[in-house]
């Protein structure tokens, strides 16, 4: 394992993948649906939404190659930062930049149309995950093999098992031409041996120099496959360093 | 520290930023999947299946056509009747189509919305080309009524029909862009535009004449009404399709300045599709949280 870039380093001549800088992030949750409920909540001085604080004043700096964990317990604001990160929500402050194709692994199979074809749905989430139709060609034979779906392919996918559904959606992600993977608890997708397999190329794709921003609450698995660990609690980074020491800063909070 | 970076240098990019309508044309593969998607799963588990998309027309036109042209006569003052309630009709309902989908696109799509970044713009334009799909066997019908009945081929026809096809598709994407927006954060959206469009049917000539409207209304109302994008484009879908097959018969006079008002309408629809997409990008942030 290669020692761990320290955030913010400005010496190398690499640039980083991810910048995050200063960030903050508030929810507002409306409890209204309607104009007729803004209107009346308006006239009658009812507080309509309620803030949440989901984080604040981050910054995290991810070079180029690096597999970094987010660390945290339900509600510390790392999803929320990978959201972030991959751009479906924006920041209320601070900035956020990327660099290459960022292709996020988040929530496998957001795009799939239960009365499309398994190859339908192959074609359409690789192109909602950034693909070109010439790379979608050139990889379906591999991304219908990994997935073990086999004839079922031209099958519409609403009479696939979970299982397959899962494996199918996953392999699409997985083969998706990119710089910058965003994991976010994906594996818990499958059966073991697929798992395995998932985790082999995931691996795979670090080899390749490919940044990876995974996050999972498997610690042993975001051990052994990342490098840095970044612990957040309650929407603010509490350490930021190797793993093994992430992992052991997290369980101190107990 | 961090500052040294910056979007647009070193290839650095601030995610979740797009150029609107211009990224759409970077993303036109899957564009025209997600059109396709939308033709293929319409009629999902139909038997009829795009059969629907000539029987629902057909049936608002026999509505119509007895309501209106037998029982209350429209039939003797307006010649060939049936291809001019009809010419109308199809763009009305393109228009309705079309506005209705990219409205509701957003919301629909929500999973997509909240897990990937994608142009989101990507939706209701997505959903509008479904109409324009569906409207294509409607105009199909259409030209052989019109044919059948002694049409004969004219450049003015042909340049009616375009720009009235382009007006009523850049008016409707505009006020989807608009709709589908504030339809994230408050569903009362796609209730009003069904209002909409009960006014949109009446609002412009397809089920009677020009000729009622000039003498029961004022100068100045007359003006208003044809102010209205829809009302130029229902009477260009006239000049393509019905005044070709009266062959010099008397007929009763259209709209005056309708060239002048063809081009107010579509202005006003390209003002509304600017509108629009400046709505949906300032709004767009908040499209994940609020669905």
């Amino acid at each position: 394992m290669t020692s761990p870039a320290t955030p913010g380093d400005p010496g190398g001549t690499r640039l980083p993948s991810i910048v995050v800088s200063d960030v903050t992030k508030t929810f507002k949750l409306r409890h209204t649906h309607s104009f007729k409920e803004a209107f009346l909540g308006f006239i009658r001085h009812k507080t309509l939404s309620t803030t949440f604080s989901a984080l604040s004043h981050v910054s995290v700096e991810i070079q180029e190659g690096e597999s970094v964990a987010l660390l945290g317990y339900n509600g510390s604001g790392k999803s929320t930062l990978l959201k972030l990160i991959s751009g479906v929500l924006l920041p209320d402050k601070g900035r956020i930049l990327t660099r290459g194709r960022v292709a996020g692994l988040i929530e496998v199979g957001a795009g799939f149309h239960p009365d499309l074809t398994g190859r339908d749905n192959v074609y359409l989430n690789a192109a909602i995950l950034g693909m070109s139709r010439k790379e979608i060609d050139a990889r379906f034979d591999d991304i219908v093999e990994f997935s073990e779906i086999g004839e079922f392919i031209d099958t519409e996918v609403k009479h696939y098992s979970s299982g397959m559904f899962l494996r199918l959606a996953f392999s699409v992600a997985i083969h998706t031409e990119l710089d910058v993977l965003l994991v976010d608890e994906i594996l818990a997708v499958g059966d073991a041996p697929f798992r395995a397999k998932c985790e082999v190329r995931i691996r795979e794709l670090i080899q390749q120099g490919k940044t990876m921003v995974v996050v999972s609450h498997d610690l042993p698995m975001v051990s052994s496959l990342c490098e840095r660990g970044v612990v957040l609690r309650n929407g603010q980074v509490t350490f930021d360093g190797r793993i093994d020491e992430a992992v052991a800063a997290l369980s101190e909070h107990d | 520290m961090t500052s040294t970076y910056h979007a647009g240098a070193q290839g650095f990019v601030s995610p979740g930023h797009s150029r609107g309508l211009i990224d759409v044309v970077r993303y036109r593969y899957l564009l025209r999947l997600l059109v396709r998607k939308g033709i293929q799963t319409r009629y999902h588990g139909s038997v009829l299946g795009w059969t629907w998309s000539y029987v629902k027309p057909a049936a608002q036109f026999f509505v119509y056509f007895f309501a209106l042209g037998v029982f209350l006569g429209l039939n003797k003052g307006v010649p060939n009747f049936p291809v001019y309630l009809f010419s109308g009709m199809v763009v009305i309902n393109l228009f309705g189509e079309a506005f209705t989908n990219a409205t509701r696109s957003i919301v629909d799509n929500g999973p997509l919305v909240q897990k990937i970044y994608l142009p989101r713009e990507l939706f209701p334009l997505a959903a509008v080309f479904v109409a324009f799909v569906h409207f294509l066997p409607q105009v199909a019908v259409l030209f052989i009524g019109a044919l059948v009945t002694g049409w004969v081929p004219s450049l003015v026809a042909v340049l009616a029909f375009v720009l009235g096809v382009i007006i009523v598709t850049v008016l409707s994407t505009g006020l989807g862009l608009l709709f589908g927006a504030v339809n994230t954060s408050f569903r009362d959206a796609q209730n009003l535009v069904e209002l909409f469009l009960l006014f949109a049917t009446w609002a412009s000539p397809v089920l009677y004449h020009w000729q009622s409207v000039s003498s029961a209304l004022p100068r100045w109302a007359q003006t208003v009404y044809l102010l209205n994008p829809l009302t130029p484009a229902v009477e260009l879908m006239h000049i393509a399709f019905w005044s070709p097959t009266l062959h010099g018969q008397q007929q009763p006079g259209g709209p005056p300045n309708l060239l002048l008002f063809s081009l107010i309408a579509l202005l006003t629809s390209i003002v509304l599709l600017i509108v629009g997409q400046l709505t949906f990008r300032r709004l767009e942030g908040r499209f994940a949280q609020d669905l």
